[in-house]
């Protein structure tokens, strides 16, 4: 399979790697516990080394066991024990290589004895061992590690037992290891014990939390709870390895379907099938229609389908569509350059591909990406912001003014739906049709929900205190500032667009463009006045969006995720109890009642949730969109005979033209040629050149 | 001559430290340590205490020029200006900010960028001499017209359209070589025809013009009317005599890009996927690397210096009445 990446991945370290560009290849290698089903929605938690999806047990603060149903105030901890399939081994990699008397080959090396190495592959041998509970124990602690950054530490520490306390005695170890110049860098983590984390048996752990986070298994769905071997860390420790980037970041070691065998992120990175894969099968069910659109067709087959997969450097967005539509690779995104190419809009906006792709036997698969893009007010701004109903109004009118649907049709070529809330489809908590309607923004019509017109927005505007677009006080017009990184020459068309969505209420919107930085600065210090931001979910649960607007979580007090500084105090406490709660319908009443709160306050314009494009070509196969498993390759499978033959078929040389280019050439080349000699031939003449 | 070379080769380091100190300001005029480390770190769940101990892990925790915390010569040297620089003047380009090691990646990145430029050298030299040659030797003709409202044309159009249309033309619409990416050994051939054929493309109309003026101002000069005078073959007056005189300057103006050549071309590598020199100074800059950036910019101007001696060298090789004291 052919692919591509656009700037090589920062960090390839589970405990890390968190961008989409790593996770595409983490994902691949490692293997947490649990993982989503591919085909199931909405998204369902599957065992993936795990022999089970595991329940906790809830103990009070004596350490009695409490009833399943407790509730959350109650329990003082939860414990989950994970039991792991037997016999799962890892990649072949150096760090478990022998000799024959069974003594590692390279956990003793220096500078010196690196001589030509300067990738993983140079090493002669290559070993590997069975996985076990210590190894997923080992990556919880190095959460903690004082040398890597984990994005999580901070929200783990709030949870895991003792992981906080951890960093610091780590912090510690590692300070007297270096001072004693310590086994070569290496700081060996099983011998610092971590109470939320332990080994129960060769192929059972236990994570012990503080009070309930029933979100953790959705994080158990991630490479940051992936095994990790204490060899592998070891291995890497050595000195010359960091100095010839021979490191865990640079080289993962895993037990997933992959490994990843060449990593040159200035050209190609590749993933080839591991050979001591423990071996899965392609799932079996899934949701209505996947049978009739041939997602079933491989039920039961052993996976992966696919033995090399080879990413290439690719920059640039034009020649990747050019060479997806030569079938040089097998799928493709679409921009907006060559969404008119790919697509053809109908006039109820429905759409489809256009007769060119068709023609190649392209496929097109769409998803409604689980992401919030919004327009948020700083609350505690004074203009915009506050809790006063002239300010809510204010907020709402410009809720009504800025015209999303406009902008997704301009912008977005119908790519996105308008968002009512933080919540998109396909989230516990999303309403559907009417339900879910905005009532601030949007008014129930006969031909269903219609953002309300300006007249209302000019009214409440009025009503806020700035009738026509003027402080009622002192006459002067309305200016509210919009920051923004965004400022290059493409953004201007956006830019003038917002313009315009706030001239219509007289209010003048000034840009304030910076850079990024400026701009986390402003918002970091809370001096920016309206901005736009952007949320990806983590996992599918209602409370990763929620918790963007949950007090806690401001920005300006907590530097949280919670960028507006949004904060209500029922809000917050119905927040509290939503995210302990299973899904069901009590879970959705309080949520229903959070979303009334939220859209009566307007904190943020509620944006769009974007629309996901992807094309495939007539040899790919599988393909679903899935937007929470990061470890979908597996799942996919191509045609490779049928690839070569159409590539072949569609990149025949057109040569002609070099023929006529060549008879231009003697076309000019001749006379001059008849020239020179004619000249050369002839007698001087006084005054000639 | 030895000595010459040595006097500019020791002028040479105050100028480095100069780039150096207006790289390091530049730079840190734009970003802080913070931003570097926000920016390394991610955008989700990043706390204060993770940026501390990022900066902190790279020496980027330290006052940018002046200490004031410590006493003595230390007020300078604990300084990320101070650790930052002084080990470029040895050619230790340490690490870059994640970790990676830069001569080695330098080393690498090396090769693609001279596989572009050194064919694109050398073929656009030979075609756009000969083809101003042609038109000094038909000037004042409807081919010397013709040729220089080319050239002009050719000059007028953006490096951005070159390689668009080259790889729109010659690699989807007629399919001849690939559109874009790299390839190790023998099969990187393939993908550098395209590049190396719009660099010579690109860089025709300007060149020929140049070149142009330098044969038409020899060939009005004394020694070439004598040498026809004497009798002489039109081509030898030409190749033994117009191009020799006339090849002083393209030489000097070739030699003081040589050394440059190493540093590759921005806009080429990064639209034909080719990771040279070109595009690592690009991504370095988008990720804020700081260590790169200084590391690139040090190994430029440290070219450039090398191609200015060059030059005077070259000087003296090609008019033996020029001598370096």
């Amino acid at each position: 399979m052919y692919s591509s990446f656009q700037e090589r991945p920062n960090h390839l370290d589970p405990v890390q790697s968190y961008s989409s560009n790593e996770v595409r290849f983490t994902g691949q290698i490692y293997e947490p516990p649990l993982q989503y089903h591919y085909l199931k929605r909405p998204y369902a938690l599957v065992p993936l080394t795990a022999t089970a999806v595991p329940q906790p047990v809830y103990l009070g603060a004596d350490g009695e066991r409490l009833p399943e149903d407790s509730a959350p105030e109650d329990v003082s901890w939860s414990v989950y024990d994970i039991h792991i399939q037997p016999g799962i081994r890892y990649q072949p990699h150096p760090a478990f290589a022998q000799d024959a008397d069974g003594r590692p080959l390279y956990q003793d090396l220096d500078e010196h004895a690196l001589g030509d190495i300067y990738a993983l592959g140079d090493f002669e041998h290559t070993g590997s061992r069975e996985l076990v509970a210590a190894d997923y124990v080992y990556q919880i602690k190095r959460l903690a590690h004082p040398h890597l950054h984990s994005p999580i530490f901070g929200l783990m520490s709030d949870y895991i037992a003792g992981l906080g306390d951890y960093a610091d005695t780590l912090k510690a170890a590692s300070a007297e290891h270096t001072e004693t110049g310590g086994d070569k860098g290496f700081l060996d983590l099983r011998e610092y014990p971590l109470a939320g984390a332990e080994v129960i048996d060769r192929y059972t752990y236990r994570i012990k939390l503080r009070g309930t986070y029933p979100q953790l298994l959705y994080w158990l769905a991630m490479p940051f709870f992936a095994p990790v071997p204490w060899e592998a860390e070891r291995f890497y420790s050595q000195p010359g390895m960091q100095e010839r980037n021979i490191t865990l970041d640079w080289y993962p070691v895993g037990t997933g379907p992959y490994m990843l065998t060449v990593n040159n992120p200035n050209r190609q990175m590749v993933l080839v099938r591991n050979p001591n894969f423990h071996g899965e099968t392609y799932p079996e069910q899934g949701e209505p229609g996947d049978a009739a659109a041939g997602l079933l067709v491989d039920a039961g087959k052993d996976l992966p389908f696919i033995d090399r997969v080879i990413y290439s450097l690719e920059k640039e967005d034009i020649p990747y569509w050019s060479k997806f539509l030569q079938g040089y690779y097998d799928t493709s995104g679409i921009t907006s350059d060559s969404f008119d190419q790919a697509i053809s809009v109908g006039s109820s906006g429905e759409v489809a591909l256009t007769d060119t792709m068709l023609e190649q036997g392209i496929g097109l698969k769409t998803a409604v990406s689980t992401s919030d893009f919004y327009t948020g007010f700083n609350m505690l701004d004074p203009v915009v912001g506050g809790y006063t109903e002239a300010a809510r109004k204010l907020r709402q009118a410009l809720s009504i003014a800025v015209d999303t649907e406009e902008y997704i049709s301009i912008f977005l070529n119908g790519r996105g739906i308008p968002a009512q809330n933080p919540l998109p489809p396909g989230i516990f908590g999303f309403l559907e049709g009417e339900a879910g309607i905005n009532p601030y923004v949007y008014e129930k019509t006969a031909t269903g929900p219609q953002r309300k017109s300006l007249a209302i927005a000019r009214q409440l505007l009025a009503e806020a205190g700035y009738p026509d677009g003027r402080d009622i006080n002192t006459g002067k017009p309305l200016v509210l500032n919009f920051d923004t990184t965004a400022t290059g020459p493409d953004d201007k068309a956006r830019l003038n667009w917002l313009h315009k969505q706030f001239a219509k209420l007289n209010i003048q919107l000034v840009i304030r463009g910076s850079d990024y930085n400026r701009f986390q600065e402003k918002m970091l210090k809370g001096t920016a006045q309206i901005f736009q931001w952007g949320w990806n979910a983590d996992y599918p649960d209602p409370e990763n969006f929620l918790f963007l607007l949950h007090g806690e979580q401001g920005k300006v007090e907590h530097n949280g995720e919670n960028a507006a500084n949004y904060r209500n105090t029922e809000y917050d406490r119905l927040f509290n109890r939503m995210k302990n709660m299973p899904n069901g319908p009590q879970r959705q009443q309080v949520i229903n009642r959070m979303m009334a709160i939220l859209q009566h306050d307007a904190p943020w314009i509620w944006g769009f949730h974007p629309k996901q494009f992807s094309l495939v070509h007539s040899w790919y196969h599988n393909a679903k969109p899935n937007l929470m498993a990061n470890n979908a390759l597996k799942y996919q499978r191509i045609d490779p005979q049928q690839r070569a033959a159409l590539q072949a078929q569609w990149n025949r040389p057109v040569r002609w033209p070099l023929g006529a280019l060549l008879v231009i050439l003697l076309a000019i080349i001749v006379p001059a040629w008849a020239s020179y000699r004619h000249r050369q031939r002839q007698p001087a003449h006084r005054g000639s050149h | 001559m030895f000595a010459y070379i040595v006097r500019r080769a020791a002028y040479a380091i105050p100028i480095l430290i100069g780039v150096n100190l207006l790289t390091f300001y530049l730079f840190f005029v734009v970003n802080s340590p913070d931003d570097m480390a926000r920016l390394h770190l991610g955008v989700k769940r990043v706390t204060p205490e993770a940026i501390e101990k990022w900066k902190a892990e790279r020496g980027y925790n330290k006052p940018l020029l002046y200490n004031e915390a410590v006493s003595g010569s230390e007020r300078f040297t604990k300084t990320i200006f101070f650790e930052k620089s002084v080990k470029l003047f040895a050619f230790d380009f340490g690490y870059s900010d994640d970790g990676r090691d830069i001569s080695h990646d330098i080393a690498q990145r090396m090769v693609p960028s001279l596989a572009i430029a050194i064919p694109s050298l050398l073929v656009g030299l030979l075609i756009n001499i000969s083809f101003a040659m042609l038109l000094a030797f038909f000037r004042g003709t409807y081919v010397d017209v013709s040729g220089v409202i080319l050239c002009v044309a050719l000059m007028s159009v953006s490096a951005m359209f070159y390689i668009i249309g080259g790889q729109f033309l010659l690699g989807k619409l007629l399919r001849l070589m690939p559109i874009s990416g790299y390839d190790g050994g023998v099969d990187a051939i393939k993908f550098l025809v395209l590049p190396v054929i719009i660099g010579v493309v690109s860089g025709i109309g300007s060149s020929t013009r140049l070149y142009r003026s330098f044969f038409l101002e020899e060939a009005g000069k004394d020694f070439i009317r004598t040498a026809r005078a004497k009798g002489l073959k039109e081509s030898r007056v030409l190749f033994r005599h117009l191009l020799a005189n006339a090849m002083i300057p393209i030489v000097t103006g070739v030699v003081v890009i040589l050394p440059l050549l190493f540093m590759g071309s921005l806009l080429l590598e990064s639209f034909f996927a080719v990771p040279g020199l070109g595009s690592y100074t690009i991504d370095a800059i988008n990720r804020q690397d700081f260590a790169i950036v200084r590391a690139m910019v040090f190994l430029g101007s440290v070219l450039y210096i090398i191609g200015l001696i060059l030059v005077d060298v070259a000087y003296t090789v090609v008019d033996p009445r020029v001598r370096l004291s």
